[in-house]
């Protein structure tokens, strides 16, 4: 692997066009700047096509004979069924508005890495294939034949985006790259073109429930570890159930935040927050996963993925489900999930037992995020919180980009955290809400081996948290989403070094006054409160 | 080299009608043949457009959201940004459509100090293309008067308040000025900013071209040369109404270029990147509310597809399962 340049280095942007026009720069594939390829063996579990080893690096990438026409077909295909691919493979006039919005054009300098000319990439093929102006004049039509570079090229780039909108809010058209990337993915899928960071989650999740894959034993072990660590905490013992049959509420979230901290310590909140209320939910743990690494594979992969959801519930016969703290998941959930593998007519419309709010918004798909149920508990006065405990911290915001751009999810986060920490500072307001950067490491790009593209693509989201860290003294960035909290963390150790990275429910958690807890003198990570160092002090 | 190529080929079909327009059969070629020709491929050519966009279906409901969604009772939607019912989608699009919604919010990346990142305004682009659309709207809806016998008020009006500076003679069209300097801004900023220069086609440049040439050899009949206006309109008049008269002889040639320029933009409208004069309204990133959790959207295609079920689950892990004290289906 390379070796990641330091950030003086890595913060020198090339923004140079190169000599030659992009149709004659062939692509370069470049160290630090992908991700390895499929495994066999995770491509086999779940029956996707060509299952072999093989190197991006390699000349030779192990295709079928009829590679090409796999391709066409693919396309032809998914015109026919994708209104959105048909149009933004017409109507795009290159104004250029989207080129600067992409955090990876931004963080790379490449041209390729401008939504525009990375659509182009696959619209040209479309010109030369399946317009008659592409057919006759070529080139000068902007189309150009389908090769093995120009099917590289698709690969390095499609797999440099992360499919978070963000161009899509400033064209004129709506055009949305996230929707190209996906087909893009889809197509390269085919040929068994996909990266082991996502095609190894998904036959963990496809078999055990999870993209991690935690047998159940283990999900249980895990909890047990968080339950020890909350009963030092509050001195509180908590007995969550799993798979339990009759409970109210099925709990589905990420299972990144039952493995690794800082998730650890959001799912931690969780438990401590159902614990408080009295709340009638089990886990499960063959519905075990809320994200959904198949949507970065191919549609159909993310229905199989996502079909467990209601299946579970429906076992188990609760009345509505709850979603945790992540972002793509909630892309899907909203604005999948229901097309998919609904209706869900088996459930009851989500109706809180606490306050007895009926949450009308998602009364077809019938699951509602943590954020918002917790949002009506405050403003409904069902929390004892003591925001003091979270003094040390000063808190921006994350907007993550699917819960902002793909369902709207705003306000909610921002009242639970103006309810449970003091000092909250907002980022410049080009880089947060329907505005929100990257974290650079979306859809499946989170691995080790790609640190150059990750730092590269998530440096806006550090410099504006760098903005607010200088001005502000912020020293945590707090979001609602799984691939953040893991991802983040390594981004603000490499750009901003001193910020942390938190869940929303780890400061609910913090801040919430459980019934028969002991005085606290630590936070979920045992750092001491300020208020009992404060003590400290005195006494000394 | 795009622009240049682009250029050339706008001059050549200028050239065409200059050269050839001289018999009475070439002047009903160039003045009837060709317009109708081009109007049908117009026609013809953006209804197929819009029937083949439109016989693909929309899967998935997949507004892109960029204001606050409609949830608990006590925090205030964002309507227009975050549609929650079919009449603020139409709002939202009206707003896209008529003002170019999107691209106001436009920005410009900027770098300071090195590497610090900031976002500047970035207006222009919103302003020129607003500018243009309009401009030449209304320019072709003064153009009715040729068209109608008599000339409707509304016409005559948005001549009047179109001209009402009230410089020179014939008076000046305010619209002419700004569609010209609009298509210029836009072609100045193509060219000139590197990245935009670097995505640029053939088809970016040409149609710039093409209609700067329609609106050049406009400006030049109306203002700085003598056009048998009369002629114009009997032609006209023939055209429409489908008994299509011989164009008068006194017709000059740069009215012929004018009507040959225009009849290749019509003609090249529903091949080109143009189309998204109607492609826009069908976007569903911008034409859906935002309903999906609230009401099930049906995908046509969706199929049953196989899935890793409970059971089979439980089958792999029972033993395991019961040892970490989780129920299980099947002892």
């Amino acid at each position: 692997m390379a070796k990641l340049p330091k950030p003086e280095e890595l913060s020198k942007i090339d923004y140079s066009l190169p000599e030659t026009g992009w149709m004659d720069t062939p692509v370069v594939i470049k160290e630090g700047m992908f991700c390895h390829g499929s495994k066999p063996k995770s491509l086999e579990i779940v029956g996707f096509p060509n299952p072999r080893d093989w190197r991006p690096m390699d000349a030779d990438w192990k295709l079928p004979e009829n590679w090409k026409q796999i391709l066409l077909e693919g396309i032809a295909e998914r015109l026919e069924k994708y209104r959105s691919f048909r149009l933004f493979m017409d109507i795009c006039v290159r104004c250029g508005a989207c080129a600067d919005k992409c955090h990876f054009f931004i963080g790379t300098g490449d041209p390729k890495n401008m939504p525009v000319l990375r659509a182009e990439l696959i619209r040209s093929v479309y010109r030369r294939e399946f317009t008659v102006a592409g057919k006759i004049l070529g080139k000068m039509a902007g189309a150009r034949e389908l090769t093995l570079d120009v099917l590289k090229e698709w690969w390095y780039y499609f797999f440099q985006c992360t499919e978070c909108r963000r161009c899509s809010v400033f064209c004129p058209y709506g055009i949305d790259q996230a929707e190209i990337t996906m087909i893009g993915r889809e197509l390269l899928n085919l040929l068994g073109l996909n990266i082991e960071w996502i095609a190894g989650p998904v036959s963990n999740c496809y078999m055990k429930g999870n993209h991690l894959g935690l047998e159940p034993h283990t999900i249980v072990g895990n909890l047990e570890y968080m339950l020890d660590d909350i009963e030092t905490v509050t001195g509180k013992r908590i007995k969550p159930t799993f798979n339990r049959k009759g409970a109210e509420i099925l709990f589905v979230t990420p299972s990144g935040d039952l493995f690794a901290d800082p998730g650890t310590y959001t799912a931690m909140g969780y438990l401590m927050l159902f614990e408080e209320l009295g709340l009638d939910y089990t886990w499960s743990t063959y519905a075990s996963e809320g994200g959904n690494f198949g949507f970065f594979t191919s549609n159909e992969m993310a229905k199989r993925l996502n079909s467990k959801i209601y299946a579970e519930a429906k076992r188990l016969g609760v009345k509505w489900i709850l979603g945790g703290e992540c972002g793509h998941m909630w892309r899907v959930l909203s604005q999948y999930m229901d097309t998919w593998n609904g209706p869900a007519d088996f459930l009851e419309v989500p109706k809180s037992p606490i306050t007895g709010t009926v949450f009308e918004n998602a009364k077809s798909m019938k699951m509602v995020h943590v954020a918002e149920f917790t949002a009506d508990l405050i403003k409904n006065n069902k929390l004892k919180l003591d925001p003091k405990r979270n003094d040390h911290l000063t808190v921006t915001w994350h907007d993550s980009c699917n819960v902002a751009r793909g369902m709207g999810m705003l306000e909610e986060p921002r009242y639970v955290l103006r309810n449970v920490v003091n000092n909250f500072v907002e980022m410049p307001e080009d880089t947060i809400r329907e505005k929100t950067f990257c974290c650079g490491s979306g859809t499946g790009l989170n691995a080790s081996e790609d640190m150059d593209l990750r730092m590269k693509g998530g440096y806006p989201r550090a410099n504006a948290v760098k903005y607010v860290a200088d001005h502000h003294g912020v020293n945590m960035l707090g979001n609602v989403c799984a691939i953040d909290r893991a991802s983040l963390k390594a981004l603000m150790d490499y750009w901003v070094p001193g910020v942390g990275v938190c869940g929303l429910h780890e400061l609910v958690a913090n801040a919430l006054i459980m019934t028969g807890e002991k005085e606290r003198t630590t936070d979920l990570r045992g750092e001491p409160l300020p208020s009992a160092s404060a003590k400290e002090e005195k006494a000394s | 080299m795009n622009a240049l190529l682009s250029l050339i080929v706008v001059l050549v079909l200028a050239a065409i009608p200059y050269a050839l327009a001289g018999g009475d059969s070439a002047r009903y070629v160039f003045g009837v043949v060709i317009p109708y020709a081009a109007f049908i491929m117009f026609v013809v050519g953006m209804i197929y457009r819009m029937l083949k966009w439109a016989s693909s279906p929309v899967p998935f409901r997949i507004p892109t959201t960029t204001g606050q969604q409609k949830s608990l009772p006590w925090i205030k939607d964002s309507k227009i940004e975050n549609p929650s019912n079919g009449f603020w989608a139409i709002v939202r699009m009206a707003i896209e459509v008529l003002f170019f919604r999107s691209l106001f919010r436009n920005l410009k990346t900027q770098t300071y100090e090195g590497s610090r990142l900031a976002y500047g305004e970035a207006k222009w682009l919103w302003a020129a293309g607003l500018a243009f659309h309009y401009s030449f709207a209304i320019i072709l809806f003064r153009h009715l008067r040729f068209f109608i016998e008599k000339v409707p008020a509304v016409v005559q009006a948005a001549d009047m308040l179109d001209s009402f500076l009230q410089i020179g003679a014939p008076l000046l069209y305010m619209t002419d000025v700004v569609l010209l300097a609009a298509v210029t801004y836009l072609f100045i900023r193509r060219v000139g900013i590197p990245q935009v220069r670097y995505i640029s086609l053939m088809a970016d440049y040409f149609p710039l071209f093409l209609i700067l040439g329609i609106g050049l050899t406009g400006v030049l009949m109306r203002y700085f040369t003598k056009t048998d206006i009369v002629s114009v309109k009997v032609l006209a008049m023939g055209l429409i109404s489908l008994h299509p008269t011989a164009p008068a002889a006194t017709l000059s040639p740069l009215f012929f270029m004018h009507l040959f320029l225009l009849s290749a933009l019509f003609a090249y409208f529903p091949l080109s990147k143009l189309v998204h004069m109607g492609g826009v309204f069908l976007s569903p990133t911008r034409n859906l509310a935002n309903t999906s959790r609230t009401k099930r959207h049906i995908n046509p295609w969706n199929y049953p597809v196989h899935v890793h079920t409970y059971q089979e689950y439980e089958e792999e892990f029972r033993d395991k399962m019961k040892g970490a004290g989780l129920p299980v289906e099947k002892e």
